[in-house]
């Protein structure tokens, strides 16, 4: 077998070269030095480091605020593509281009933003905090800012296969005798249920790394409310290279985790529909 | 320009697409590739355009090696199927496309080209549409711009992928009528893909059939036609019956019936079929001398050609019978009749690993 | 790209009863405007809370000046350097058929994955004091970490696949007939390239430099670790925002944090309009009939 298809169309070599080239400098070689600088640690003395009780509360703050907020969009994201897709409003324009805000504006803003709202006397928080929610400086702040970051891709996701869906399928159901709930639940939620657990995943990793929106509303109360990115700034700030390199190689094995399960549900949707999206 | 194909073999993976492959295309020749889908003879032209290379063969214009030369440097037209016209550029600008890129020392002027262009655009009868992009275009002007688009750089060959493929039937004979006038006009040599029999027999001087990456047979349409060299290009070109029996002393014996045999058909004896085409059949409600008997199932009289469906007595295969209107009013079909058949004409072929 | 169909009239069989709609529709809104629509104008608010005047001083102040321009400076190296190689990615990956092609998407796609702090690390033991690299770099006087290089390579790592995952699927759909066409017809690999292929991804081009762009400027978690929060020499917008709210400089915060909501805002309507213009070009814009009473009037 070769390892390319003829073809007449010139620039292959010069293309593909390009590409690797700067795919080994980017990314890939920064990478693997990651990973020979955490070599260098023992098995033992790597357990150590991610085994003690503030990395472990970070980790499990970082992916179960993360998990938190995936579903809360996946609920959110499913209800305004929904929207979006098949309901007329005015304005409706204006707000599908509003859903990418958070992928345009810069995390650091969105943290200070967030945090002044919801301080004491934020104009949510003098009404919230009253009632005994305290949101900034507390886990349940980070839950809000990961919401917010990671709102457009369950819509983004959704969105385009919704559309997608033939008015046909649902008329058919109907004829054929399905409540409108039937039609929803047997036609045309399994149809999008790919598209839904693609968005999920990919607003769960995007959460899992996110700090610039984090810091400010967090708090960053060791065992309480710090994630796992602050730890390793912090062991970085303190010059303690190993310490952040095994934190940062644990959270890299599961964003590879998902980028692997993303492209499994890919896999299993195309084989399912026999499509690829 | 004269085209020798010689010995062309193409693999993709496991799968061949061609098994050595020779033909010649003479010069002012317009040819007609036609087999069914997967048989290779689109990988042949897009080979002799130079879009894919061979395994091994050579190809040889007007007697020059050009296995080797780059598509760009071969000067061939070639219309796509699906005529892959520059959808970002007006009509005029497609057309202009393959004389603008020239090197600024082979490129004729600003003017030169416009002229060229509008003649072209004239010549398919599309010039008011100079303005337009391709998506504001039917399919049938589409294919028309596009072939405007090959001949401006005076090819010296035009090759055509499935031309009238993706248009509806009434376009396809316009489209296919023109083109061969378009062909007598310019005398430039011609090769066109098509998976339609009649297309192929209707439009071109030599018809190639393929099969499974091989050559059936070549040769004038009316030489096909009348006499096809296998089964496969028998059956490829209209609705035949089959009829099994076995070929002795140049006889074709089929039950009490028998056939004499021309000399060009096969001599050697042993299991054959023959294959006969409706309106090869001759039907009456005399007994003797026929091939079979049968009875009339469905009658279809819609048009000049009367279909008769018969259930042969025996077997209870259905044969199928075209006849004209005068004919059939002869006989005074109904359904339920009792009729004889007896072949016009037939051809026979041994069956594969039959004795011989 | 997300496109808002113009959606065709529901019949009585496929909506649901208008009490639910309404319900879906208002729930849905009140997500939205709590979640995005009220951080957005609080930025606003916040920034003018005490007076124009106040607020255009923080933006005129030196050090703000200074981050806006090293935030210009990297986003002006990064996507044309992200340009070049999506460009160059998706050639190879959309046109040609070759085996490991898609463990190459996957790779392409790798820094979406990645939180920025990590891949903010991975610079720092490439290149920093006690990286692989480290030692070398010192003895030749070069400084990459704590200082713009490093500012500039963590940016085009964060940004890396959104210019090629924006082509790729485009130049795919497209397949290379129309690239075919234009060698037969005597143009050279750049003329086709020129001429054909890049006027054909224009908009899906354009539309990835401008999401490209807008991350590139408002990067923070690679960044800061890069960066080493160094007033007046590495400091971008995003990095002097969180200095500044550290310091309890509010308006000062919320002016510069200002200025990039206005570049989001500006990215979104450019991207809408970008989507609005591809959209078009694909559909029949104008009928072949008017077009046929146009050129019989001339």
């Amino acid at each position: 077998m070769r390892f390319k298809q003829h073809s007449v169309l010139p620039g292959f070599g010069l293309g593909l070269g390009y590409t690797l080239f700067w795919l080994c400098l980017i990314v890939l070689l920064p990478l693997a030095a990651l990973l020979m600088k955490s070599a260098s640690l023992s098995a033992e003395a790597f357990w150590a480091i991610v085994s003690t009780d503030r990395v472990v509360a970070a980790l499990k703050l970082s992916f179960g605020a993360s998990l938190l907020a995936a579903s809360l969009n996946a609920f959110f994201g499913f209800l305004v593509a929904w929207v979006l897709v098949r309901y007329p409003f005015p304005g409706k324009r204006l707000v599908d281009a509003l859903v990418d805000l958070p992928f345009a504006l810069p995390t650091a803003v969105a943290g200070i933003s967030l945090t002044t709202l919801y301080a004491p006397n934020g104009w949510f928080g003098q009404y919230l905090v009253p009632l005994g929610i305290n949101v900034a400086f507390t886990p349940l702040g980070i839950l809000v800012a990961l919401t917010f970051i990671s709102l457009p891709f369950v819509v983004r996701t959704v969105q385009p296969v919704l559309e997608d869906l033939e008015a046909e399928l649902e008329e058919a159901a109907t004829c054929l005798g399905a409540t409108r709930w039937q039609i929803f639940s047997r036609v045309l939620f399994p149809a999008v249920l790919p598209a839904l657990l693609t968005g999920f995943t990919l607003a769960f990793a995007r959460a899992t790394g996110e700090f610039g929106s984090v810091i400010f509303i967090a708090g960053n109360i060791p065992m309480v409310s710090e994630i796992a990115p602050l730890l390793i700034i912090g062991k970085l700030e303190q010059f303690d290279f190993l310490g952040a390199t095994a934190i940062a190689v644990v959270m890299l094995v599961i964003s590879f985790v998902m980028l692997f399960a993303i492209n499994l549900i890919q896999w299993w949707s195309s084989r399912r529909h026999g499509m690829t999206r | 320009m004269s085209i020798e194909i010689r010995n062309i073999q193409k693999r993709f993976g496991d799968f061949t697409a061609l098994e050595n492959v020779s033909l010649d295309i003479a010069s002012g020749e317009l040819l007609a590739l036609l087999g069914p889908s997967g048989c290779g003879k689109t990988t042949l032209l897009r080979i002799i355009a130079g879009l894919a290379t061979p395994d091994s063969g050579q190809i040889l214009f007007h007697g020059q090696d050009a296995t080797d030369r780059h598509v760009s440097e071969r000067q061939v037209g070639f219309v796509f199927q699906h005529y892959a016209l520059f959808r970002h550029m007006t009509v005029f600008d497609n057309v202009a496309f393959g004389l603008s890129v020239r090197p600024r020392a082979a490129r004729p002027s600003k003017e030169a080209i416009r002229d060229k262009v509008m003649k072209l655009l004239k010549l398919v009868q599309l010039d008011w549409l100079a303005d337009a992009y391709p998506n504001q275009l039917s399919g049938g002007q589409r294919q028309r711009i596009a072939l405007a688009r090959s001949l401006a750089v005076e090819p010296r060959v035009l090759l055509l992928d499935e031309p009238f493929g993706a248009l509806d039937a009434k376009v396809r004979k316009d489209l296919r009528r023109w083109l061969r006038q378009l062909h007598d006009d310019m005398h430039i040599t011609s090769v066109f893909v098509t998976h339609d029999q009649e297309e192929a027999l209707e439009v071109s001087d030599r018809v190639v059939v393929m099969n499974h990456g091989k050559i059936e047979q070549a040769g004038r349409p009316d030489e096909i036609y009348e006499h096809p060299a296998s089964p496969f290009v028998t059956q490829f070109l209209g609705d035949v019956n089959l009829f099994h029996g076995r070929v002795h002393d140049g006889k074709m014996e089929i039950g009490d019936y028998a056939h004499a045999l021309g000399e060009h058909q096969t001599a050697a004896g042993g299991a054959a079929t023959a294959y006969i085409r409706p309106h090869d059949l001759d039907l009456s409600r005399e007994p003797g001398e026929a091939l079979a008997a049968g009875t009339v199932e469905h009658i279809h009289a819609v048009g000049p050609i009367v279909r008769v469906e018969l259930r042969r007595e025996g077997s209870g295969d259905l044969i199928d019978a075209a006849l004209t209107k005068d004919q059939y009013q002869t006989l005074r079909l109904m359904l339920g009749d009792r009729v004889f058949i007896r072949p016009k004409k037939l051809s026979v072929f041994l069956d594969a690993g039959a004795d011989i | 790209m997300a496109s808002l169909s113009t959606a065709a009239p529901r019949g009585i069989a496929t909506t649901e009863p208008a009490w639910v709609r309404y319900t879906f529709t208002g729930l849905a809104l009140t997500f939205l405007g709590l979640f995005l629509l009220v951080p957005l104008v609080s930025v606003f608010a916040e920034a003018l809370a005490k007076g124009w005047s106040l607020y255009l001083d923080a933006l005129i102040e030196p050090e703000a000046l200074f981050a806006m321009k090293l935030t210009l400076i990297a986003a002006l190296i990064a996507v044309p350097l992200n340009v070049v190689f999506g460009v160059a990615a998706a050639w190879s990956i959309a046109k040609f058929d070759f085996h490991g092609k898609s463990l190459l998407i996957t790779l392409i796609d790798l820094p979406f994955s990645v939180s920025p702090v990590v891949a903010g690390l991975t610079y720092v033991l490439m290149f920093g004091a006690q990286g692989w690299l480290g030692e070398w770099l010192s003895a030749h006087d070069i400084k990459i970490i704590f200082a713009v290089p490093g500012i500039v390579l963590a940016t085009v790592f964060v940004t890396f696949p959104f210019i090629a995952r924006e082509l790729i699927p485009l130049m795919q759909a497209q397949g290379a007939d129309e690239e075919q066409a234009a060698l037969v017809l005597g143009a050279t690999g750049w003329q086709t390239f020129w001429h054909i292929t890049l006027p054909n991804i224009k908009w899906g081009l354009l539309y990835g430099v401008i999401l490209c762009n807008a991350r590139a400027m408002g990067e923070f978690g690679a960044v800061s670790v890069v960066s080493g929060h160094i007033r007046g020499e590495t400091n971008t917008i995003p990095l002097h925002v969180e200095i500044l709210y550290n310091e309890y400089n509010f308006v000062g915060a919320f002016a510069c944090a200002s200025l990039l909501a206005v570049l989001a805002l500006v990215t979104l309507a450019l991207k809408t309009l970008v989507e609005w213009r591809a959209a078009r070009q694909l559909g029949n814009d104008v009928p072949l009939e008017a077009r046929a009473r146009l050129a019989a009037a001339k």
